[in-house]
């Protein structure tokens, strides 16, 4: 009888064969998710008659076309008078001047960006610094009611935002918080800080008490040890947790289209109303898309580590 | 210095606790409600008071458009109309719809993917961090620009559908069509938030030590076996942890679905979000839509409570 030498290898793992058809299909599985987003990318750098050619272009000339009219505001003249204007200034304007039209000023684009970095950030760092109080109280502390206050935290994110803007409507109307940075700061806060207290609690909780306690035998106030021992600890926690809160105000849309209007406006109601001559104007909201990922893109990448933990409000860890 | 460091702690420890609290800075009790309080105060302020203000303004007449009418209490008339609404009741229709579909796609995908995943072929952490993308991008952009992809002649999807199957491009309208409307908003969902279910399933099949599977080997117990009965067992709570969220969620899905296809053709897409957003946003019927709003938190809630006590009692078994 012959004893065949198999190669070594542990029973549970999977063979060669399996390894491979199972990356193959992951793959091909992360290549086709990725193509509406290479579309999307792509279109930005088409010009508006390649954006809606039929069939669509795979192969095209990139133009700066979609950029441009993402940021400027632009009217339609007659030859005689972009003649009479004398040379184009930059790259944007013979761009335009080359589909007969002169630019009128700057879209709201840039404003409404803007107004997207301040309220995202504003209310990130308010939720998380909120945050980082109340977790560590619920974790060191026996508070009374703890669990049932836990819950209510994590209940109001159960309503609808509709739900919710209906009474928030009424009272920023009354207290002319409507349209404003600061209205969508708060509310935002009040939104994240429930993700932010059940992220940061499981962080906080997985610093031994040791340490503080420690530090409180040498001398150190609670508070004291707090800032000096526990928070340093906890500043990856408070990182991600910082990405998640930013990632949601970042993204938010119900609130933002229905309680502001031109002040303090972010990004995703101001997207889809790029309007060209014809209709929307898939290469300016194909270049605003884009930029407006970006950032997101970058977070995400920071963030593998801890995704999962945030995705399920630090239910499941790794 | 050692002996008067601890002759110092031994008087701090003697001092009685009142004179303590002076020499040793704010006690814990006082600091742990200084340090809740800012978020129980906005929470009330932002969460509880306006819930309690929708819970009293749906049993009255109210208008948003018209604030200086007189308030008249019209009692459970709301409630009484909503569900006995046809309206309402195709938008739940259309919610459940779009919930179990959604929930039953990206499950049976983000599964697969994860199992995929987890035979751990060269390179898989950077294709699971590739495929995690569409899941971090605002649902009202994802919307807008998926609008732009079911476009019959000069979309992607229709290219891309046709490349494969030969149909005509134009024979067919994703957002135009009362059949397939309901369809769209459900692949859309599923390609933003398979990554979602996919990272928690991954999780839970990670879960799984090692040595059960060895146990089964030398048990002979088959590939097929060994999945259904230590696979799928062990990921179940993970399973039904993704589903609870998910589930959560695309109940209250509103932004991705609004700019997708504005709730059409006609109310084929209208799920209870939009719904309640047209009657309180464009009607204007605050009461009726501030009852509505309570009914959609009730059964959200309940169902949520009802859910997460079964899946306890799967985590214990």
């Amino acid at each position: 009888m012959s004893v065949t030498l198999s190669t070594a290898h542990s029973v549970v793992e999977p063979s060669r064969l399996a390894k491979r058809s199972a990356g193959f299909i992951v793959i091909l599985y992360a290549l086709i998710s990725m193509a509406p987003l290479f579309w999307i990318f792509a279109t930005g750098w088409k010009t508006p008659p390649d954006s809606i050619s039929y069939p669509p272009k795979i192969v095209f000339d990139p133009s700066l076309e979609g950029y441009c009219n993402l940021f400027t505001t632009r009217t339609r003249q007659t030859a005689d008078y972009i003649q009479a204007l004398g040379p184009p200034q930059g790259t944007c304007d013979e761009v335009t001047r080359r589909r007969e039209m002169v630019i009128a000023g700057a879209s709201n684009y840039a404003p409404r960006f803007v107004n997207s970095l301040i309220i995202a950030f504003g209310s990130t760092f308010l939720a998380v610094t909120l945050g980082v109080f109340s977790a560590y109280a619920f974790s060191r502390f026996k508070i009374p009611l703890a669990d049932d206050l836990l819950f209510f935290i994590l209940s109001t994110r159960m309503m609808p935002p509709i739900a919710v803007a209906i009474p928030i409507y009424l009272m920023y109307r009354e207290l002319g918080l409507s349209d404003t940075a600061l209205g969508m700061i708060l509310l935002y806060t009040a939104v994240n800080v429930s993700l932010a207290v059940w992220l940061l609690k499981g962080f906080i909780d997985e610093i031994p008490k040791e340490y503080e306690e420690a530090a409180m035998i040498d001398g150190y106030t609670r508070l004291h040890a707090f800032f000096k021992v526990v928070l340093p600890q906890a500043a990856t926690g408070i990182a991600a947790t910082a990405i998640f809160c930013l990632i949601f105000a970042w993204n938010e849309f119900a609130f933002a289209v229905l309680l502001t209007s031109g002040e303090a406006q972010t990004a995703p109601p101001f997207i889809p109303t790029i309007i060209g001559e014809g209709g929307m104007d898939w290469p300016a909201v194909g270049a605003g898309t884009t930029l407006f990922l970006i950032p997101i893109l970058v977070f995400t990448m920071l963030l593998r580590k801890h995704l999962l933990r945030g995705i399920t409000f630090g239910a499941v860890r790794k | 210095m050692s002996s008067l460091d601890a002759l110092a702690t031994r008087a701090v420890k003697a001092t009685p606790p009142a004179l303590n609290k002076a020499v040793r800075g704010l006690s814990d009790k006082t600091i742990a409600w200084i340090f809740i309080a800012p978020t129980i105060i906005l929470l009330l302020a932002i969460n509880i008071f306006p819930l309690i203000w929708t819970i009293y303004l749906s049993f009255t007449n109210y208008a948003a458009n018209r604030p200086n009418r007189p308030i008249m209490n019209v009692g459970l008339r709301w409630y009484r109309d909503i569900l006995g609404s046809p309206e309402v009741w195709a938008a739940m229709q259309a919610t459940a719809h779009f919930v179990f579909w959604t929930i039953f796609f990206q499950t049976l995908i983000g599964f697969g993917l994860a199992y995929l995943i987890d035979r751990k072929f060269k390179g898989h952490a950077f294709w699971t961090t590739i495929i995690l993308i569409p899941m971090m991008l605002s649902p009202a952009v994802v919307g807008n620009f998926w609008k732009f992809l079911y476009q019959p002649q000069i979309g992607l999807f229709n290219y891309a559908v046709s490349f494969f199957t030969g149909i005509e491009p134009s024979s067919f309208e994703m957002l135009g069509s009362v059949t397939l409307a309901p369809w769209a908003i459900v692949i859309v969902d599923t390609w933003m938030w398979t990554p979602y279910v996919m990272l928690i399933c991954l999780a839970g099949l990670r879960s799984i030590p090692a040595y059960i599977y060895e146990a089964a080997e030398v048990d002979r117990a088959s590939n097929w076996r060994q999945f259904w009965s230590i696979t799928l067992p062990m990921a179940l709570p993970f399973i039904m942890l993704a589903v609870l969220f998910r589930g959560i969620e695309n109940f209250k899905m509103f932004d991705m679905v609004v700019l997708l296809t504005g709730g059409g053709p006609g109310s084929t897409t209208e799920l209870a979000s939009i719904t309640l957003k047209r009657q309180a946003f464009e009607a204007y019927r605050t009461g009726y839509s501030s009852a509505f709003a309570i009914i959609l938190f009730v059964a959200v809630f309940g169902l949520a409570n009802i859910y997460v006590r079964t899946l306890n009692r799967v985590k214990q078994r």
